[in-house]
Parts: C-alpha cells; sequence; structure tokens
C-alpha cells in the first residue's frame, strides 16, 4: 500500500528526520490560512499516489497567502493521470543549494533492506539507473543486525555530504531505516533530500510503500489508507477476501489462483480480446464469494462477457458449478458466461452448467475463444 | 530417485490439527506420505487423522520421538515465522511453508538463518510439492499426476496444476513437480531446483513455469545456458498485467520496468528455451524438444 507524501512526512517526522512537515488543506480558504500560519513563502502540493505530479502542474511555488488560495483552487480538481486532486499539502518553501536521492527498498535478489543513494537527487531513480548508473550506490544491509554505522559513513561519503552536515545526515539515514523497520515498508525514500542555500538538511518530499501482508498488524497504518485513490470495485473486492485489479477490456475474468488468473488474462489477448480485470478468487471458490465477485465484475459497464476458470483441484467441480448458478441467478444485470471447470467433479459439474445455460469449455484455450466470441468478437 | 522428497520422507506436519492442516494431511497420507507426526502447541499426547498420527507439543519432541527428516507448515501467517525457525532449531534439514501473507521482513530473517543452518526451505505462499508415485507433501491434487521423466518447477499454484493436467492428459509423466513459492523472499530459488532436476537420473526434461516480478527467471535461463543440457519448455504467466501492480502474488509486480513477461520470455529463448504461448502447447514443445 502505498502512503500519501504528507503520511510519509508524519512517519518520518516521528523517527527524527528532519523536514517541513506542514499541512493538508481540502479548500482553497484552508490553504490560504495555512499559508498564512506558516508565513513567507510556500510549495503547494497535490497529494495523489500516482508519479509524475509536477509535470501535471501539481506543485506550484505561492509567496503569499493570497497566492496559495489561488494555486491551491488550481490544484484541487486537477486530474493527474486519472485521479482528481482533492487535498493540497502547503509546505514552507526552501531554497535549495543541492539534492540528493536516499531511499531503501527490500531487494529480493540480495534479501536485504538495501540503500539506494544518488548524488542526482530530484529525478526519478529508475531514470538514473538508465542514464548514470555508475552515480547509484546500492548497499545490502545485514538482515540480523540491520544499519551499522560504518554503513552511514559510506552513504555520507559517497554523496559528497559537506562535513557540517555529516550529523545531520546520519540522522536523516538512521530514521529512514527506523521508520522502514518500524511500518514494515517495501521502500521509503527521500527524494529529494536537499541542502539548502541556509546550509539546512531537509527532505522536501517522502514516499513510503507498506507491505500489504504485515498490515494487518498495523492498525494505525491500514487507517492511513486514501479510499479516495482507489477504485470502488477494488475496495468492495478487498472487503470480500477478493484479490482484483480493474483494467480496461470487455472480458470479465473469475479464477482460482492469481498464477491462473494471470495466464487466464494472456488467453483472453492471446485469443484476440481484452480482459477486463484480474481476479482471484482464492481457494475453494464458495458461493458467497462467488456472488461477490460477479457483482464486482458486472459493476463494471465494459464488461461484455465473463470466462470463469476454476482449477478444482481437491474443490469438488460440482460445488463449485452449483455456486456459480445460484449466484447467477441474483443478478441484476447479465451478460453471456463461459464456465471451465476442472479437476475433481469436473464431470459432475458439466449438465448442472449445462441446465443452466452457461457456455462450457474443455480447455482454456476453448474457453477463452469463446469468451471473445460471446462478448462480440475480436477486438 | 527423485527430488527432494521420496519414499523414504518421514513427514512432520505443523499445524495438523487446523482445518487446512487436517484437511491437506488426509489427502497427502492417502496419496502414501508417510507422516509420522504432526505438532501443535498445546496438544501432544493427542493423535490426529483418526487416530493415525501422534501429535507433539514441539518440533523437537517430534523429531525426537518419530525420526521425522521432513516438515510442512499449515500455520497461519502471523505464526508462521516461528514455526520455521522452530523446525530449523529441532534440525529438521527440509521445511516446507504453505502459509501466505507472511511479512517480507519477517521472511528476510527467517531466511538468513535458516540458510546459515543449513536447513533447506521450499515457499512460503506455495503449494508444496509432490514426487510422483512416492510422496506428496502440500496441497497439490494427488490425482493430475501420472509418473514420468519430466520435472516441474514454478511460482504458482493452480497454474502448475493445469500445466502438470495438460501434461498428463497427454500422456506425458513427471518425476518432481515443486511450487518455490509467490514471495518476493522465498528459501528456494528457480536456479536451486533447476540443478537439483539437472543432477537427477530420473528426471530427463525440465518444465519451468514463472511469471512477471523479480529477475529470478532471468537469472534461471543463464544458468540453463550454463548448465543444464537436458531438453527444457517454459510459459510466463502475466503479460496482460499492468505495471506497478501487485497481481495477487506479493512477488507479482512489474516496478520500474524491470520484471516483465517479455523480458523474462527473452532471455529464455535467449538461452535456447521453448517458451510456450499457453500452458496447453507445453507437451508439445517438449516433444519438440525431443521428449518421448
Amino acid at each position: 500500500m502505498k502512503l500519501q507524501e504528507f503520511r510519509s512526512k508524519e512517519i518520518l517526522a516521528r523517527h527524527g528526520v528532519p523536514l517541513l512537515e506542514g499541512e493538508t488543506s481540502t479548500t482553497p480558504e484552508e490553504a490560504s490560512a495555512a499559508a498564512e500560519r506558516i508565513g513567507g513563502p510556500v510549495v503547494v502540493k497535490a497529494q495523489v499516489l500516482v508519479g509524475g505530479r509536477g509535470k501535471a502542474g501539481g506543485v506550484k511555488l505561492a509567496s503569499t497567502p493570497e497566492e496559495a488560495r489561488e494555486k491551491a483552487r488550481e490544484i484541487i480538481g486537477l486530474d493527474i493521470k486519472g485521479t482528481t486532486v482533492k487535498t493540497v499539502l502547503i509546505a514552507p518553501a526552501a531554497d535549495i543549494a543541492h539534492e540528493y536521492y536516499l531511499g531503501l527498498i527490500l531487494d529480493r535478489a540480495s534479501k536485504a533492506v538495501t540503500v539506494i543513494a544518488s548524488a542526482d537527487g530530484g529525478v526519478e531513480i529508475e531514470e538514473t539507473a538508465k542514464t548514470n548508473p555508475d552515480a547509484i550506490l546500492r548497499l545490502p544491509l545485514h538482515p540480523l543486525i540491520g544499519l551499522q554505522e560504518h554503513e552511514v559513513r559510506r552513504t555520507s561519503f559517497f554523496l559528497g555530504i559537506p562535513a557540517e552536515l555529516r550529523k545531520d545526515f546520519a540522522s536523516v539515514l538512521r530514521g529512514l531505516f527506523a521508520a522502514f523497520v518500524e511500518s514494515d515498508a517495501d521502500l521509503a525514500e527521500v527524494n529529494p533530500l536537499v541542502v539548502t542555500d541556509d546550509g539546512e538538511l531537509l527532505a522536501l518530499d517522502a514516499k513510503i510503500v507498506l507491505d500489504d501482508s504485515a498490515l494487518p498488524r498495523h492498525a494505525d497504518l491500514e487507517a492511513m489508507r486514501d479510499l479516495d485513490e482507489e477504485e470502488p470495485s477494488e475496495i468492495a473486492a478487498r472487503e470480500a477476501g477478493i484479490s482484483f485489479i480493474k483494467l480496461d477490456g470487455s472480458i470479465g475474468c473469475m479464477v482460482n489462483g492469481a498464477g491462473l488468473a494471470m495466464t487466464t488474462m494472456d488467453l483472453v489477448k492471446l485469443a484476440g480480446g481484452e480482459p477486463a480485470n484480474f481476479l482471484d478468487i482464492g481457494g475453494g471458490a464458495k458461493a458467497e464469494r462467488v456472488a461477490a465477485a460477479f457483482k464486482i465484475i458486472l459493476d463494471d459497464e465494459n464488461v461484455k462477457a465473463i470466462l470463469i476458470n476454476i482449477f478444482g483441484g481437491i474443490t469438488r467441480g460440482d460445488e463449485v458449478a452449483r455456486g456459480i448458478v445460484e449466484a447467477r441467478s441474483h443478478l441484476t444485470r447479465d451478460v453471456p458466461m463461459v464456465v471451465r471447470i476442472v479437476g475433481t467433479n469436473s464431470d459432475e459439474a458439466k449438465p448442472i452448467l449445462a441446465e443452466a445455460n452457461l457456455i462450457t469449455a474443455d480447455s482454456l484455450d476453448d474457453a477463452a475463444a469463446k469468451a471473445v466470441a460471446a462478448a462480440g468478437g475480436a477486438a | 530417485m527423485s527430488i527432494l522428497v521420496n519414499g523414504d520422507t518421514r513427514l512432520l506436519v505443523q499445524g495438523i490439527t487446523g482445518r487446512e492442516g487436517e484437511f491437506h494431511s488426509t489427502a497427502m497420507l492417502e496419496y502414501g506420505t508417510n507422516i509420522v507426526a504432526g505438532a501443535t502447541p498445546g496438544k501432544g499426547g493427542q493423535s490426529a487423522l483418526d487416530g493415525r498420527v501422534p501429535v507433539f507439543d514441539t518440533v523437537a519432541n517430534a523429531v525426537a520421538q518419530t525420526g521425522a527428516n521432513a516438515t510442512c507448515i499449515f500455520v497461519p501467517a502471523a505464526f508462521a515465522p516461528d514455526a520455521m525457525l522452530e523446525a530449523a532449531d529441532a534440525n529438521v534439514p527440509l521445511v516446507i511453508c504453505i502459509t501466505e501473507g507472511v511479512p517480507a521482513l519477517d521472511m528476510l530473517r527467517v531466511y538468513h538463518v535458516l540458510r546459515a543452518k543449513g536447513t533447506r526451505l521450499i515457499g512460503p505462499n506455495c503449494p508444496g510439492l509432490t514426487s510422483v508415485d512416492e510422496a506428496k507433501v502440500g496441497i497439490i491434487p494427488g490425482n493430475i499426476h501420472t509418473r514420468g521423466p519430466v520435472g516441474l518447477v514454478s511460482r504458482s499454484g493452480t497454474l502448475t496444476y493445469e500445466v502438470v493436467q495438460a501434461m498428463t492428459d497427454a500422456g506425458m509423466g513427471q518425476s518432481t513437480c515443486v511450487g518455490i513459492g509467490g514471495d518476493p523472499i522465498i528459501g528456494t530459488s528457480f536456479i536451486d531446483i533447476l540443478d537439483m532436476f539437472n543432477q537427477d537420473d530420473q528426471t530427463e526434461a525440465i518444465v519451468m513455469i514463472g511469471e512477471i516480478g523479480g529477475e529470478e527467471e532471468e537469472k534461471a535461463a543463464a544458468f540453463c545456458a550454463r548448465e543444464v543440457r537436458k531438453p527444457m519448455a517454459a510459459f510466463i504467466a502475466g503479460r496482460t498485467a499492468p505495471p506497478g501492480r501487485r497481481m495477487g502474488h506479493a512477488g507479482a509486480i512489474i516496478s520500474g520496468g524491470a520484471g516483465t513477461a517479455e523480458s523474462k520470455r527473452t532471455a529464455l529463448e535467449e538461452a535456447g528455451i521453448r517458451v510456450a504461448d499457453s500452458p496447453s502447447r507445453i507437451p508439445q514443445l517438449l516433444r519438440d524438444a525431443g521428449v518421448r
């Protein structure tokens, strides 16, 4: 789960990372009042989870409270890559003398929390990795003892942090590491970390991405979830215990297992169609889950057909078939459905599906082709 | 021969008295797996699976009493890291963790402790493994297999069943099928299993099932080009997955342009491995590669 900038800063500030926290506002009036309280020039920053908000006009400088009101009016309601801005952060403006990138990631290759640092701040690290890979330090930390002082020093010297700021830099990196571990993050980055004209070291922007598997033990962080930025259908799916991602195609997919769900989407595409979603219904394919999945898929007006692919395995195919027929009878909107059930008792499933006028298929290739045809042919 | 588990495997099940543990242990027993013990804290002295398996409070006790040499873990995510550490501490050489949703930072510590100890960990978030007609450990349905010369390794669960079923339907049997797990931090990599298959006399050909996220498939491709002379076929799931989104599995995410299905496919093909467009085409690709 991604956290908004102001949430990420809240967490980093708690761990002693020097930054200018600012205030959030949802109206131009609040923005102007916040600027008044802060005093001096401020930056008005759109709080959205998508990248590239600066280029999209979501970050603007304002020298007076009046100007802050105007900039906030321009930014609130702005559409940035499909997300409408609802909240802005009003933060004191800083005069930047130098910018750095500093991040921690959970690196699957080295199986360690890894420091990523670059003296090219303010640009995306992926960009630096492409254009100037030698300018990046990658420092895997010991998984059992964590960040050590020599690693802090090494990062500091690599970046060329001025001597008088090395102590401050140590508190930034130590604070970032503590925040990472304590919140069970996948990624925690400060970009840019700046030295101001006054010789202060400050985290100007921050981003934390949390490990979804660890969220059950962090109720306080779960409460920071920004429901405004999630598809309503994805929120409903999460509440029903279904793994779901909305896409743009016309063929709804309901599958058990994530790998098979991805494969089903791939085969829809291979058959000339476009998948409308990724949906993993989980183990067992129980009737109430199937019903919830139908509703989530059919709430998408683009869906013209549904492909249901269940590998029964230990689950009995006839039970799954009855669950599908039962759930379908309660639907308010109906579209053609192609059902493929494989595994235990799949033969017993067939008459149940046929009687309910569902299109059946034996192979996954065949099921994908039939679903594409049922949705009105290849795109 | 097969890899990792066989008729000599003496299996312990941690969490045998839970709903999932009991259900799947029954299926394992019916398949012919030698389950010698269960472990559930507080239920030591009882028995599980209709009196067929003794239950112990601790793994150490279970090992001392029964000589268990492998364990399968079905405990909830919050307790799974501790269960893996307990098994390693009791010197169980092979740990298979089925549990999904283990926090990644916990897994980092467990991974490194088990590695230092020399414990072989499969998973977590995996379906387990089956050495066909010898032993089944985990949740892979037993009835989809037929015995034969092809080894299979996969990051997925039901997609693995799909491929195994396609091979069985085509009359192409398997030696051992291993699900290594869909999490970012897992105990055993593609390369580890490919190396075992490469050295296993009974395995004459290898199927590898990958998906988006990470660079393990690319590394495996380089390993195969260098080391493996057995015929191979592969499938990569997630060609239609949008970047930046986690596709169900915690590890299945395309980040910063890396980890795409296309990059994995290219790496495999450059290593001379045939990559199928659909799971159903894997048996034919193996035949093309010379498997009878």
